[in-house]
């Protein structure tokens, strides 16, 4: 049974000028012990999947899913509950992510505080081992700074010391890397499958570059519009993608270039999320579309272990 | 060290303010009016009274000697005498400002735990009733005339209730039945001093009715502010981010939320002491509260020139020592507003 087990996931958000359509129709299923990629272009709700799965979906927002589950509780009960014990976030913007009025030695205490009943002397030991098993070689200086006297590697490394500290077995990092330098993300990526060998984490990695998915993850799944387009094994995904979309993303990835802003070579942009979709959303900047393309949803097409969603037969892939 | 270094240049800005003032209210003192001599030495004074006063305040001299002559005696306490009672100022404010002080502090350290709490709560329930009913007692607690407020207190408290005094700083049968030694004036401390629990319980007592009649609005204005202050900061991304890291919900509001959205409220504190200073006047009055208002209030009536500049001078260092306490209170609270 996988850890995280989503089906048809469908977020939609009430706003002022009628609703959006965030998520439409998400599955992920996710092992216990792997890094799972999700990856997609800005927009096609990958942040919103993840805010779904911590109970943290804005105000108003209709879940529905003809599965949403995480190690068999369902998670439009139990995701509240679930949130900060078992399941932890590591968010894109590590500068943010931590209060910038307190020190990091409060904020460490107080995330562990949270979860165990400790001696303070014992709390401080904790937060300065947590501290060293991300890699912080100064743990006790670190403890004594506040977040704008961090750089930003270490700033991500005291935000996923604080999600370790909650003893949460499943972290959703969100762009983890975005926000850092492209040495000091590549070491962060290092560090979390350190952390996933060394203590059984399953990690979902939200991320928009294929260099992510291709250091880091296990398997991957890539979503185009608020829909899981195309699921696998990373290597088949990145060798032998299936779907026309992956293909362009990978097309679009010139080796020799810079790294961030690649998925915008793709021709066109994501249909807005208040629009009708009736057949594949990608129909209209598909290279292959045919007429039964916006008609009709695609279906599911397989090679081994890697699933996804076109009307193109198998073999013309 | 940046902390350090953040005090001395706000301790350096309010000595500037200091000066500033001292130099202005020695203008409106002695340099605006066409003989201040003449106010100096008070009503239908003698060409020897005002010769003399021209001589004390050094009126033939330079303008900035003058000054200086001014700003000394300022400096050393030397306020002067009032014309119209011929008292020493000196003697006056050291009986009036205690009595002020104590009340300011107190009802700006009611507002404080009355104004923030409830501004917190009203942020955590925003739109339902906690919040409804907040915004309609801070619109209420800022609109409603202090001595409105004082009255209807008076007669719920003390008249109905009974349960606290009516007015005064300390009941007749400790006033006159068993004085306090005077040493600082303040009384709660006098009574400290004294070994005096009784007085001490008793000087509380009535310190509660007037100061919460002047936190009365300040208490409001926290509220406000801490409320957008905290709608804001709640939607802040590190407030998402101690919800999934399991923090609970009193946790999160107090100690990840208030203290990014304490530097509003810390303003209130100079607004409200300042206030409480010498706009009190009608709260003095009604609660029989020997203060700075109404000795001042009294001064201006009888064009008691001495008397103005010396509360004005008070006013302005108290008001410029509180600030300067709020803003390393800031620097505290938040260690990057020290390396703005
Ligand atoms: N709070 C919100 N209110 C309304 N629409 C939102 C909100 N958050 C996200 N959306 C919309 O939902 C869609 C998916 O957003 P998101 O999950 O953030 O995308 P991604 O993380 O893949 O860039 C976007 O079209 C976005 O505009
Ligand atoms: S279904 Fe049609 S439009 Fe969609 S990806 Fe496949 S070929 Fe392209
Ligand atoms: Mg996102």
């Amino acid at each position: 049974m996988p850890l995280l087990d989503i089906s048809d996931l469908c977020v939609r958000i009430p706003t002022p000028e009628g609703e959006v359509h965030a998520v439409r129709a998400v599955s992920l299923r996710i092992e216990r012990g792997e890094i799972h990629g999700v990856i997609g272009e800005s927009g096609c709700g990958k942040t919103m999947t993840g805010m779904a799965t911590l109970g943290l979906a804005p105000k108003g927002a209709r879940i529905e899913a003809a599965r949403f589950h995480f190690d068999g509780a369902d998670l439009r009960e139990q995701a509240k509950a679930l949130r900060g014990k078992r399941i932890g976030m590591i968010a894109q913007d590590p500068a943010a992510a931590l209060n910038p009025v307190l020190s990091i030695a409060r904020q460490m205490d107080d995330v562990i505080r949270a979860h165990r009943t400790l001696p303070r002397e014992a709390r401080r030991r904790e937060a300065a081992d947590l501290l060293a098993a991300t890699g912080l070689p100064d743990p006790g200086r670190v403890l004594k700074s506040y977040p704008h006297q961090l750089s930003g590697g270490m700033q991500q490394r005291v935000v996923i010391a604080q999600a370790l500290a909650t003893g949460a077995d499943f972290l959703i990092a969100d762009e983890p890397t975005t926000a850092l330098d492209v040495s000091v993300g590549a070491q962060v990526l290092a560090l979390l499958r350190k952390l996933v060998a060394e203590r059984g984490l399953t990690v979902l990695m939200i991320t928009h570059d294929m260099d992510v998915i291709a250091e880091a993850c296990d398997r991957a799944t890539v979503l185009y519009a608020g829909r899981s387009v195309e699921t696998g094994p990373v290597e088949a995904v990145l060798q032998k993608p299936g779907h026309p979309y992956t293909r362009a993303l990978l097309a679009a990835l010139p080796d020799a270039a810079p790294h961030g802003a690649r998925l915008a070579a793709i021709e066109g942009s994501i249909p807005p999320p208040r629009t009708r979709i009736a057949g594949c959303a990608f129909a209209p900047r598909c290279p292959k579309a045919m007429p039964v393309c916006a008609a009709e949803p695609p279906p599911e097409r397989a090679r081994d272990r890697h699933t996804w969603l076109c009307h193109l037969p198998e073999d013309a892939a | 060290m940046e902390l350090l270094r953040y005090i001395l240049r706000r301790t350096v800005l309010s000595a500037f303010v200091v000066v500033g003032v001292t130099f202005l209210v020695f203008i409106v003192a002695q340099v605006v009016p066409s003989d201040p001599a003449a106010l100096y030495a008070g009503p239908r004074p003698t060409a020897e009274q005002i010769e003399k006063a021209r001589q004390e305040l050094n009126l033939d001299a330079p303008l900035p000697a003058r000054f200086a002559t001014f700003a000394a005696a300022m400096a050393s306490g030397d306020f002067g005498v009032s014309y119209k009672s011929r008292r020493l100022i000196a003697e006056d404010l050291k009986a009036y400002l205690p009595a002020t002080l104590e009340l300011a502090v107190f009802s700006t350290g009611l507002a404080l735990l009355i104004g923030i709490p409830l501004g917190v709560l009203a942020a955590a329930r925003q739109g339902r009733w906690p919040d409804r009913l907040g915004s309609f007692g801070s619109i209420a607690a800022v609109a409603m005339p202090t001595f409105f407020l004082a009255m209807i207190l008076q007669l719920v408290f003390a008249q109905w209730l009974g349960i606290l005094p009516l007015s005064g700083r300390l009941s007749r049968e400790i006033a006159i039945g068993a004085p306090l030694p005077v040493v600082t004036n303040f009384t709660l401390v006098d009574a400290l001093l004294a070994g005096r629990l009784d007085a001490f319980g008793n000087a509380v007592t009535h310190l509660v009715l007037p100061a919460l009649t002047l936190a009365s609005y300040p208490a409001g204005v926290a509220m406000r502010l801490t409320r957008s202050a905290m709608i804001e900061i709640l939607e802040r991304r590190h407030v998402v981010a101690a919800r999934t890291l399991g923090l609970s919900e009193p946790r999160i509001l107090f100690g990840h939320a208030l203290p990014n959205a304490m530097g509003p409220a810390l303003t209130v504190i100079g607004l409200s002491f300042a206030y409480a200073l010498t706009g009190a006047v009608l709260v003095e009055i009604i609660f029989a509260w020997p203060g700075l208002g109404r000795y001042v209030s009294e001064a201006i009536l009888a064009k008691d020139f001495p008397v103005i500049a010396a509360v004005t001078m008070v006013v302005t260092i108290c008001y410029v020592v509180m600030n300067l306490l709020i803003d390393i209170a800031q620097a505290l609270v938040d260690p990057r507003v020290a390396l703005s």
